[in-house]
């Protein structure tokens, strides 16, 4: 028989589904949001005219605390958006373990736990809970609450998996007679171990691929809920979130030149700290003169923007430089590659926001080829990105990695704090190159010297 | 609204094989508001929850379906507000001509 709650979820599915659909050019991104919102209310108001439901009083106050928190959480800074959107993997998992246990005891108590049931509830009860606690510590990772260097011990692994078995055997002793009540309680609590061991290893530099993957357990969570329920709608929903987690943990490995299972386990950054230099380099200075002259007589100027651009706080001045280059006739395009930034696609959003048009940001792939015709590339905060080292050092922890061939423009000019090696501790090539020459000093008081000598320069 | 075990299969594996094709055609710049809004739909989540807080069957399932409710509430405003406030910057040249 088909009600109204079926209907509404119906409708809703296709909705999600052109949502995602619409998100693929920020043309039509806009009506993606409208699309899904639509969606997700047909979803809540079918549920509402459901029969069982009957008392309102409850829904009624959750649903406003959650308008109430949820409001503010979405008025953070810009920068802060991969914290958020752990805390939002961390929230959907909880809300997902909670259904599970309550469904466990309420067909607990019926007799109502056939086997599928009870497997897809221990499958759903597992991920909730290691999304939940894994979302948090991701969270707090990025928002530097907590060490952002990996932590780890010996036979780290074998112990995470040994723990996730017991949760499985368990799982299965439940299928197997679901009156073993004793052991749900620590499935749940070693659910939310594993969360915290998945992500204790984890560096900071990976934290893009991580936040990806649990975008992508939280999906799956969804999906086991659906299964529970028995709800097309939740696992169609629960599916696209999986899919989209994946391909994006992909595209930040590919990105990185790292394998999955090296990023969950490697623990890359902890091993080993630079290696001092044998020989004396040295770096060639420049002035924010030199530079702003260097910058007006170019035709062409590529900026690499990095994660130090935006923890500068420099963003604006970029904007006021790209605006003053561009009214001289110079072109102007920002070189974005896929991990620069906090979670995938963070430094698009950081650019958009200081209003520079999307259209002239260029993905790494496409710039590369342009690189060689470069007059100038500004290379602002950003580090192992530009490493030539990837391409000809195999003995570079990240040879193979793919980068933006910034050595390769006529003049390279980096901004940088000091000469101390990046992120990743790794010593780079591109700042004692020839064609070099190095800014120091904080990216936005650099830029905004460079801005004011360009305004000056024009002014007579 | 029956589903036996090998539909929802059915309908988790069509599922993601539309997903990962959709996915892979979202341009890159929009990745960290896509990764917002995905969220944000898999808080539809919170129909599970309506349903245990609102069927009321004992105090346990009650309180722990009001909390769902709240967690998967406030997922879904904040990541749809997150969503739409990053994809109103995205700004052609051509647009903005002040």
């Amino acid at each position: 028989m088909i009600n109204a709650a079926e209907l509404c979820y119906f409708a809703a599915a296709p909705l999600f589904i052109l949502s995602l659909r619409w998100m693929s050019s920020p043309e039509t991104a806009r009506r993606a949001v409208m699309s899904a919102v639509i969606a997700m209310s047909l979803a809540i108001g079918g549920t509402l005219l459901l029969p069982e439901i009957h008392t309102y009083t409850w829904i009624a106050i959750a649903l406003v605390a959650g308008v109430a928190a949820g409001v503010p959480l979405s008025m953070v800074p810009l920068t802060a958006v991969p914290e958020r959107t752990g805390l939002s993997q961390s929230f959907g998992g909880l809300a997902v373990a909670l259904v599970g246990i309550a469904k466990y005891y309420l067909w607990l108590g019926e007799g109502a736990l056939t086997p599928f049931k009870m497997g897809v509830i221990g499958g759903e009860v597992i991920l909730g809970c290691l999304t939940c606690t894994g979302g948090l510590l991701a969270a707090a990772k990025l928002a530097e609450m907590m060490p952002t260097r990996p932590i780890t011990y010996r036979g780290q692994n074998i112990v995470s998996f040994l723990l996730l078995g017991t949760a499985v055997t368990l799982a299965g002793l439940l299928i197997y007679d679901p009156t073993q009540s004793w052991a749900f309680p620590i499935i749940i609590v070693i659910g939310l171990l594993f969360g915290v061991m998945l992500i204790l290893p984890i560096g900071g530099a990976d934290m893009p691929t991580v936040i990806s993957f649990l975008n992508s357990y939280a999906g799956l969570s969804a999906v086991a809920l659906g299964f529970v329920l028995e709800n097309k709608l939740l696992i169609i929903a629960g599916a696209l979130d999986g899919s989209s987690g994946f391909v994006l943990s992909i595209i930040m490995c590919q990105a990185m030149n790292r394998s999955v299972t090296n990023v969950l386990f490697g623990a890359f950054g902890s091993a080993k700290a630079a290696q001092a230099l044998g020989e004396k380099k040295t770096a060639k200075s420049a002035t924010s003169n030199d530079a702003a002259q260097l910058l007006s007589s170019a035709s062409s100027v590529v900026i690499v923007p990095g994660y130090g651009m935006a923890v500068a706080q420099a963003q604006h001045r970029v904007r006021d430089l790209y605006e003053l280059l561009t009214k001289k006739g110079v072109d102007v395009k920002f070189a974005v590659h896929p991990v620069a930034g906090r979670m995938p696609g963070h430094m698009n959003v950081l650019l958009a926001e200081a209003e520079i048009p999307y259209d002239r940001l260029i993905e790494m792939d496409d710039i590369n080829p342009e690189m060689p015709q470069v007059d100038v590339c500004l290379v602002i905060g950003a580090n192992d990105v530009v490493n030539p080292a990837a391409r000809t050092d195999a003995s570079s922890p990240i040879f193979g990695m793919p980068i933006i061939d910034a050595d390769k423009a006529h003049t390279v000019l980096a901004i940088k704090r000091s000469m101390n090696p990046g992120f990743a501790g790794i010593d780079n090539e591109l700042y004692y190159a020839n064609n070099t020459l190095m800014l120091f000093g904080d990216a936005k008081a650099v830029i905004g010297d460079v801005v004011k000598e360009l305004s000056g320069e024009s002014a007579h | 609204m029956k589903l036996d075990m090998l539909t929802a299969l059915f309908v988790f594996m069509l599922a993601t094989f539309l997903g990962l094709d959709i996915i892979r055609r979202v341009s890159r710049l929009l990745h960290t508001p896509l990764m917002s809004l995905t969220n944000a739909i898999s808080a539809v989540a919170v129909v599970g929850a309506l349903i245990l807080a609102g069927e009321a069957h004992d105090t346990l399932s009650t309180v722990l379906g009001a909390v769902a409710v709240f967690a998967s509430t406030t997922n879904f405003v904040s990541g749809f507000l997150i969503t739409d406030r990053m994809l109103r910057m995205f700004k052609k040249r051509e647009t903005k001509k002040s």
